[in-house]
């Protein structure tokens, strides 16, 4: 017989990786969100909260230390998320066995259905934002100010094909939330019997609240409401 | 020829537990030594197994669907009665054999009746204990509910899939001991024959239906739990491969078969809606409690049954019998309504069909409430007929649902040939002319837990180092037959497809040995039938090889033998010139269409002895002592 | 009415299989989705040829043989039907049906549209069950059982084997039907003892077959005819992580040390 699986190498013991993992990872997402509704304070407020992200925990810890340390969790949750990600979908398809020659959906909502493809879009467009507002890469962003967060911002999403790319990312972040955060309920077994209408309720309000949020920036900029 | 069937002497109460304290022991260290072939899984066959298997024997089971768990014990509805007497309505053990006794029209044995209602308390323990999900009542004890016209409430039920419930309970303990090794799971595989070597069962023969592999198995001995035979009536409730092969085979290899033409016609079911009609959905009887059942008063009206005024509407059961009405026992009510369609008063497009009207239910208790009560039974009527029974009446028709004839068994299990146990439906021990709603997963359960684990390791006790292999030249000759019986089969190349045989035969065991049966019919059934299996020989097709899943094939083998158990059914119908139970010769009823019996001269269960090929059975007669009952004559006046 | 069909036809175990067309005449629509196929095969037998091999038993929905795909549904498009119970009242004259067997790498296919479900009997022989020997029972109202309990684990008890959830998982998951074996026996007191030893053999033996991974797409729940909710994988879960990390060592050893 098979050896015994160890903790985490049953489909379960994975999927409970990614919903720890994309818990942080949500966590992020909605903090960052909320920081970034600074930018409708204006550049001083905005460029402010930025700096003040790098002097977190000061005087006790070194310039940017907390900052490094979140980010290395942020970093450890995506590499978790993104292999158990790949592991699982790894699975699944090879137990499909077959295709039906034809097929139909009965319940499964778009969400889920989009679950894989919004996870690549996401992958690249985190590749890409890191690319274009953090390093400032030239060949992203030209006109990047090291420092000006508030410009950046402004500057990048004044390229209307720039602004539409995060919009389409960011609903498919929405749409990846919303099955994601209710996914964690019943993957984490949080759900209870007859419970599972209102794990989703909350995740398509959570969902909807960062989507809101993040759709609204590129917007903004566009219609000159920030500038 | 004198029939012992090892009755225990002394007080009824006594003879179980006193036999038991004396029945022989197989030393633990032996016990896995004993390998023990085990045909079926339903609630007899797989409770058998998993409890011989807990014991230590070396195990091997069969069945022909792909998973033990499917057995077509899975398909009972109502429930189990056990004489526990929760209820403190004043049910007792001697109760509950009264009551199957008298249902059964006293032709069945007492001891054996009482052993069950005994044993009947232990079931219940040993399901919950397995976490069968019986019903409850909100302090979190057992409910009970009164069924088949019982005077108290004995019925333990989960939802409306007891029998479900209790197989699972059965499978998940037969899968523990298959993870254990004491039970080896041999599933979509079907018995063709049994092998005797020395007047002793020693094997069997089976063919794996995936692969058409014939192989071998030997064993110390042999149990057949196959459960029962209503499917030589073509439509019935049973599962489409419900079979008579296993007992049948073991009849032709001298196993006596008693009782043949008792078989059981349940009046709700769904009527059969054309040609194509593959199976009868059984409707739980609990409907006849609020439902009314009406025909049209002249036979031929074919008007909506909305635009039948009640002046014109014959209630025929409250108007024939006042004080049970609607109630009366299944047989009353099967022939009942059977009388009525052959008058031509029968509703629906086949005609073949009587009403069960909720509308004064509905009227009187509300719509919720009978929703909550036949809800999901209502659902379910509308899948199969596209009716809404809320809004019109039910259609509901007669349809064989139960064999109480099989193989003839002593007290402890063991067929006529020494090493062969029967158990559950495919015996013919309990239940007598009739049974009793609710009784027979009960039968099935006793048999397998707590009846065979004690007699079986009796007999094998006796037989310790007498080993043969399959190689014994016994296990070759019947292996050939298999093998040629398989290869006539397969030749068969004429122009009628196996179903359309089978059919035919149904209808004539229908009409002539079904609700009510005549000397006249009975006799031109014993020429037709014959006459049909040689034209089966003749003219059926069967198409592909024994290579592979065949179902052409595997209906053919059932049907052939369905043939000559149909033949037998009616010759003993004919013997039985006597009404009981189930059994009713239009000859002998009162001017109310009641059956009449004649304890002087059939108060004995019938027992056929194959001759060989194309030679009648001979007939022997237990009789049957009452003892501890009266007999009296039924009424539901 | 008259039906087009398209039906899968493979003749043995690994073999290559295709869609066959059939033609389907004159069908009531008071029909079974099987007794079309009865009378379909009739015609194929007097034909000569070789009948559509399917599984089927109790044709009233409980035993769980029958499962066909039906128009890329599996049991078909009427929620809560096994597809013994789908009736052809359901369809229209002229319609076009594809007709396939469960595809899964855990269900291989024997022959046309049977496949082999072992696999389920070998998930509840890794733990599904309660040890209780016959004849160690007691009195069965010495433990009593709230009624919501007993009507939850019954809720989850009713599931039919059939494999329907992995034939429509996207994943191939069967994580419907073990959750509900799991959680049928885990609900109940007599359930205990074994609780999180069970979880864990069950889980693991399901992950052996070679099943799917669950990323919750609930079209097992669509299709299974008993309608058991994806409810119970969540709690499946949890008693897996509980038997994983908070469960004494001690506790998960069962009496009869299955391997
Ligand atoms: C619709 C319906 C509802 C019922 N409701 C109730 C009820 O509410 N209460 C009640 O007490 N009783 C009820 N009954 C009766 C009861 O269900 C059966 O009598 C009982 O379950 C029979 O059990 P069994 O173990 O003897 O046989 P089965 O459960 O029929 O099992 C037979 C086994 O034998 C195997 N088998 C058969 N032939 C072969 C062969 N040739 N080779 C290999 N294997 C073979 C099968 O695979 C199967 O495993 C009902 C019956 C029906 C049809
Ligand atoms: C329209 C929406 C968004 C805006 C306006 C935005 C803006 C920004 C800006 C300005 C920075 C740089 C901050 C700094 O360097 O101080 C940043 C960093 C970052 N953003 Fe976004 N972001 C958006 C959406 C997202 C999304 C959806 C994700 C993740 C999926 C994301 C992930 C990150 C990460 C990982 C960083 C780097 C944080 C670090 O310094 O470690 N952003 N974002
Ligand atoms: C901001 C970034 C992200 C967040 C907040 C996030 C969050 C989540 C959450 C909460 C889940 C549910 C896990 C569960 O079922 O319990 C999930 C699932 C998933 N995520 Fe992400 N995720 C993010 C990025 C990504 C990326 C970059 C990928 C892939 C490249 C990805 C791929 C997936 C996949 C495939 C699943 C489904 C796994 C399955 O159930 O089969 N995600 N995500
Ligand atoms: S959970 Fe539903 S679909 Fe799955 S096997 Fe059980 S009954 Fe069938
Ligand atoms: S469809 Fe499959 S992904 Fe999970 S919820 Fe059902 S098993
Ligand atoms: S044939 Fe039994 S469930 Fe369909």
């Amino acid at each position: 017989m098979a050896s015994k699986p160890s903790s985490w190498s049953s489909s379960l013991g994975k999927k409970a990786v990614m919903a720890v993992s994309g818990l942080v990872l949500f966590g992020f997402v909605l903090a960052h969100m909320a920081g970034n509704l600074k930018m409708y304070q204006g550049r001083e407020v905005y460029n402010h909260y930025a700096e003040g992200l790098r002097e977190l925990g000061a005087p006790f810890f070194p310039e940017s230390g907390v900052l490094w340390v979140a980010r290395a969790v942020l970093l450890a949750a995506a590499v978790a998320h993104v292999v158990a990600a790949w592991q699982v979908t790894r699975q699944s398809r090879a137990a499909r066995g077959g295709r039906y020659a034809r097929h139909q959906v009965v319940q499964a909502d778009y969400a889920v259905r989009t679950l894989r493809w919004g996870g690549v879009i996401l992958l690249l467009f985190v590749v890409y934002h890191l690319l274009h507002l953090t390093f400032g890469n030239p060949a992203v962003h030209p006109d990047f100010i090291p420092g000006d967060v508030f410009h950046n911002v402004v500057v990048g999403f004044s390229n209307p094909l720039i602004a539409v790319f995060y919009l389409v990312a960011n609903v498919a972040l929405g749409f990846h939330l919303y099955h994601g955060v209710w996914s964690v309920f019943q993957t984490l077994g949080v759900n209870r019997v007859g419970m599972q209408e209102r794990w989703r309720a909350a995740a398509a309000l959570f969902a909807f609240v960062v989507t809101a949020g993040n759709v609204s920036f590129p917007i903004a900029v566009l219609t000159g409401v920030v500038s | 020829m004198i029939l012992d069937s090892k009755i225990p002497s002394g007080p009824l109460a006594e003879k179980w537990d006193h036999h038991k304290g004396h029945l022989r022991l197989v030393n633990p260290a032996n016990k896995r030594k004993f390998h023990v072939l085990m045909v079926g899984t339903g609630l007899a066959g797989g409770s058998a197994a998993a409890s011989l298997g807990e014991l230590g024997y070396n195990v091997t089971c069969f069945c022909y669907q792909d998973s033990a768990r499917r057995a077509h014990s899975i398909a009972a509805q109502g429930g189990i009665n056990a004489a526990k007497n929760y209820q403190n309505d004043g049910d007792s053990v001697f109760r509950l054999f009264y009551d199957t006794v008298k249902g059964g029209d006293f032709r069945a044995r007492e001891a054996n009746v009482y052993r069950l209602a005994q044993l009947s308390v232990n079931i219940i323990d040993q399901a919950v204990a397995q976490g069968v999900p019986f019903a409850r009542e909100y302090g979190g004890y057992l409910a009970n509910r009164s069924f088949g016209g019982a005077q108290v409430s004995r019925t333990f039920y989960a939802r409306g899939q007891t029998g479900q419930q209790l197989l699972l309970g059965c499978y998940q303990a037969l899968s523990r001991q298959v993870a254990r090794g004491t039970v080896a799971m041999v599933p979509k595989t079907e018995m063709l024959d049994l092998v005797l070597i020395d007047g002793v069962a020693r094997g069997v023969v089976t063919r794996n239906l995936a692969t058409g592999e014939i192989r071998r198995w030997v064993g110390d001995a042999v149990v057949l739990a196959t459960g029962g035979y209503s499917n030589v009536f073509y439509l019935s409730t049973n599962a489409k491969g419900c079979n008579t092969t296993a007992i049948w085979r073991a009849h032709r290899r001298g196993a006596f078969f008693a009782n043949p033409c008792f078989t059981q016609i349940h009046p709700t079911a769904i009527p059969p809606s054309g040609e194509y009609q593959s199976k009868l959905t059984l409707m739980s009887e609990s409907l006849r409690n609020d439902g009314r059942i009406w025909v049209p008063g002249r036979s031929g009206d074919r008007r909506r049954p909305s635009d039948i005024p009640e002046a014109e509407r014959d209630y025929y059961l409250e108007r024939r019998y006042p004080s049970f009405g609607n109630l009366v026992p299944r047989d009353v009510a099967s022939r009942a309504a059977k009388q009525v369609v052959d008058e031509g008063r029968g509703v629906g497009a086949t005609g073949l069909g009587v009403y069960l009207d909720f509308a004064d239910a509905i009227g009187r208790l509300g719509r919720d409430t009978i929703a909550d009560r036949y809800g999901n039974l209502f659902e379910m009527y509308e899948r199969i007929t596209g009716e809404n029974p809320y809004q019109v009446p039910m259609r509901i028709y007669p349809a064989p649902h139960y064999t109480m004839g099989g193989l003839w068994v002593d007290y402890n299990l063991m067929s006529s040939i020494p090493g062969l146990f029967v158990i559950g439906e495919a015996n013919f021990s309990d239940h007598g002319a009739n049974r009793l709603g609710a009784s027979a997963l009960m039968q099935g359960l006793a048999d397998g837990y707590f009846v065979l684990p004690y007699t079986l390791g009796d007999f094998l006790a006796s037989r310790m180092g007498e080993k043969v292999g399959v190689e014994h030249p016994a296990f070759a000759e019947v292996e050939d037959g298999v093998r040629e019986r398989r290869g006539r089969l397969l030749s068969l190349s004429g122009s009628r497809t196996v179903d359309s045989f089978h059919r035919e035969l149904g209808r004539i065991v229908w009409d002539e040995c079904g609700m009510s049966r005549s000397g006249q019919g009975l006799k031109t059934a014993i020429e037709r039938i014959p006459a049909l299996a040689e034209q089966f020989w003749r003219e059926a097709r069967v198409t592909g090889d024994g290579e592979s899943i065949n179902q052409s094939l595997e209906k053919a083998g059932r049907v052939a033998d369905f043939f000559e158990l149909a033949e037998l059914m009616c010759r003993d119908a004919l013997t039985r010139d006597e009404s009981c139970g189930c059994h009713l010769r239009a000859e002998h009823q009162t001017p109310e269409g009641e059956a009449l019996r004649d304890d002087v001269r059939f108060r004995h269960a019938a027992v056929w002895q194959w001759q060989g090929e194309g030679k009648p059975q001979i007939r022997h007669q237990e009789e049957l002592a009452f003892e501890n009952v009266q007999l009296s004559q039924r009424s539901y006046k | 009415m008259n039906l087009t069909l398209f039906v899968w036809r493979q003749e043995s175990r690994g073999a290559r299989g295709r869609m066959v067309r059939y033609e389907a005449p004159d069908v009531s629509p008071d029909m079974s989705f099987l007794e079309m196929l009865d009378v379909v095969n009739e015609r194929l037998i007097a034909q000569g040829e070789r009948p559509i091999e399917f599984e089927h038993d109790c044709r009233e929905g409980i035993c769980g043989s029958c499962g066909l795909v039906v128009n890329g549904i599996a049991h078909g498009p009427m929620p809560a039907t096994a597809t013994c119970q789908l009736h052809m009242r359901h369809f229209k004259d002229g319609d076009t049906l594809y007709v396939e067997p469960w595809r899964s790498r855990g269900f291989p296919v024997i022959q046309d549209l049977v496949v082999d479900r072992g696999a389920f009997d070998r998930i509840v022989q890794a733990g599904g069950f309660i040890t209780a020997a016959t004849g160690n029972a007691p009195e069965a109202n010495s433990l009593p059982v709230g009624k919501e309990v007993a009507e939850m684990a019954m809720d989850a008890a009713e599931c039919i084997g059939c494999g329907a959830c992995v034939a429509q998982c996207p994943n191939g998951a069967a994580h419907l039907f073990t959750a509900a074996k799991i959680s049928h026996l885990g609900l109940l007191p007599h359930g205990q003892p074994e609780r999180y030893e069970r979880v864990l053999g069950m889980v693991e033996q399901m992950e052996r077959e070679g099943f799917g991974a669950c990323s919750n797409f609930r079209e097992c729940e669509a299709v299974c005819p008993k309608g058991i909710s994806t409810d119970w994988i969540a709690r499946m879960n949890r008693d897996y992580f509980a038997a994983r990390l908070f469960v004494e060592k001690s506790d998960k050893k069962r009496a009869g040390g299955v391997g």
